[in-house]
């Protein structure tokens, strides 16, 4: 095994300084090294989308990215996804839970990244839109309507709250 | 899967870059967004034992505007993310061809870190850029420890992921002349999940001649038909040639394909499917532009 490297990573908003080997992923380092077990491993090539996070601020897949690339970014996970105090997050959150937008479960922590970005966006959003987006985290489940359905809603919530 | 052990360097400079290269020669690859590497190395199809990660070189970064002796030239750095390119009002103006393509490359969360750049230097046969690139008649600057050269887009793509740069080399940029007043861009691709990899796909940008289906001129290039991004020239010939009767016209240009083009079978889809698509593609990307020549006529 090659000498690994020092890297300094802002996780959900903590410094952590982690020593990584070149060839390891975001993912596993999140996981295996930091216990962060919320960012799902499906396919490792970029396909299922289950491991979408935060790099400073836009949604990347954890997979595709060395941990050694990060080093000096922030990360945000589906852990840190808890307390932001985000009116956009919090709207899906609950769309999530009314519309039981499950499934699974598996693609839930990259559905829910995808989903933040494309309501901070903050446009009118159709089915199609929604649908376009999360074509990047479709997994083994097939359907994805309650998903769609809760987006939609959280959309709709979020454009209310501008309103008023 | 895992990737393979291997070293890494993160480059600070262009210069620092070229020098790595250099040392390392034929055991180092270059990683930018790594989009296309990283996937190949937990596949394994990729085993470099040294990386050279050139995410760090603001050098090669920017979407500019360059006049050129009167002609204004957009320079897009190596480096600019697939998201970027779709945020860029600059691109929308004078590259808008790209503009249009980017929706199509691969998802959101890929397009944040994939890098032009690098599009353009993996060449896949089956990915966007290297389409436009031969469309538009883009230019690679590509440097090394001597010198930085240009190529064009005809002599860049060579084959299967093959390119005009030699080891030792890195592309830094790509330019392409600011699209001429009449000029229309027009694209599309068929996959079976939108940002998969395309079964087909056309990127097209001609000059039609007003209430006909005739072009002044006009560059059709498909990709995802063959080993590399594919200049339909017989049927280009043919959408350029005004003594064929105007109601034959885009018909017989579907029909020249078949001297154009001689797609691969695989699983996804035989080369007769490959070929029917592709001129289903051309039929609606020519609609596509000659419908938006109708309704400038209109507003005007």
């Amino acid at each position: 095994m090659l000498e690994p490297i020092t890297i300094t990573l802002s996780i959900n908003g903590l410094d952590t300084v982690i020593a990584v080997e070149p060839r390891t992923h975001l993912a596993d380092v999140l996981r295996v090294q930091l216990g962060l077990t919320g960012t799902h491993i499906g396919c490792e090539h970029g396909v299922c989308g289950a491991c979408t996070i935060f790099l400073d601020g836009a949604t990347v897949r954890a997979c595709l990215v060395l941990a050694v690339q990060a080093d000096g970014c922030f990360v945000e996970t589906v852990e840190g996804l808890t307390e932001a105090g985000d009116p956009a997050l919090l709207a899906l959150q609950e769309a999530f839970c009314e519309r039981n937008a499950l499934q699974c479960g598996f693609c839930t922590p990259g559905m829910l990244a995808t989903a933040i970005e494309l309501l901070r966006e903050g446009r009118p959003l159709s089915r199609a839109d929604i649908r376009e987006r999360i074509s990047g985290n479709y997994c083994r489940c097939t359907g994805y309507q309650a998903i769609v359905d809760a987006i939609l809603h959280a959309a709709a919530k979020l454009a209310e709250l501008e309103m008023a | 899967m895992k990737a393979r052990d291997c070293r890494y360097e993160r480059a600070r400079s262009l210069q620092e870059a070229l020098d790595l290269l250099h040392r390392h020669g034929a055991d180092a690859r270059l990683i930018a967004g790594g989009q296309s590497l990283v996937p190949a190395l937990n596949l394994r199809m990729a085993a470099p034992d040294m990386l050279i990660d050139i995410g760090a070189l603001d050098e090669l970064r920017g979407i500019r505007l360059a006049d050129a002796g009167g002609a204004k030239r957009l320079r897009i750095g190596a480096m600019v993310t697939h998201a970027e390119i779709a945020r860029s009002r600059d691109v929308a103006l004078y590259a808008p061809l790209l503009s249009l393509a980017v929706k199509h490359v691969a998802h959101a969360a890929i397009r944040n870190r994939g890098t032009f750049g690098g599009s353009i230097a993996h060449a896949d046969p089956s990915a966007e850029f290297p389409a436009c690139a031969l469309a538009l008649g883009a230019r690679m600057h590509i440097a090394s420890r001597a010198e930085t050269r240009v190529v064009a887009a005809e002599d860049f793509f060579r084959g299967l992921h093959e390119t005009a740069i030699l080891p030792g080399e890195i592309l830094i940029a790509v330019d392409m002349a600011s699209i001429e007043e009449g000029f229309r861009p027009g694209f599309a691709e068929l996959a079976r999940r939108s940002g998969d990899y395309a079964l087909v796909g056309l990127a097209l940008q001609g000059k039609p001649l007003r209430g006909r289906t005739l072009f002044e001129a006009v560059a059709p290039v498909f990709f995802s038909v063959g080993d590399r991004p594919i200049f339909a020239r017989a049927a280009a010939q043919i959408l350029m040639d005004a003594s064929v009767a105007d109601d034959t016209r885009i018909r017989l240009a579907q029909a020249a394909l078949t001297d154009d083009l001689n797609p691969p079978s695989d699983p996804q889809a035989s080369s007769a499917t490959r070929l029917h698509l592709a001129r289903v593609l051309l039929g609606r990307v020519v609609a596509e532009v000659l419908e938006m020549g109708a309704g400038e006529s209109r507003d005007a």
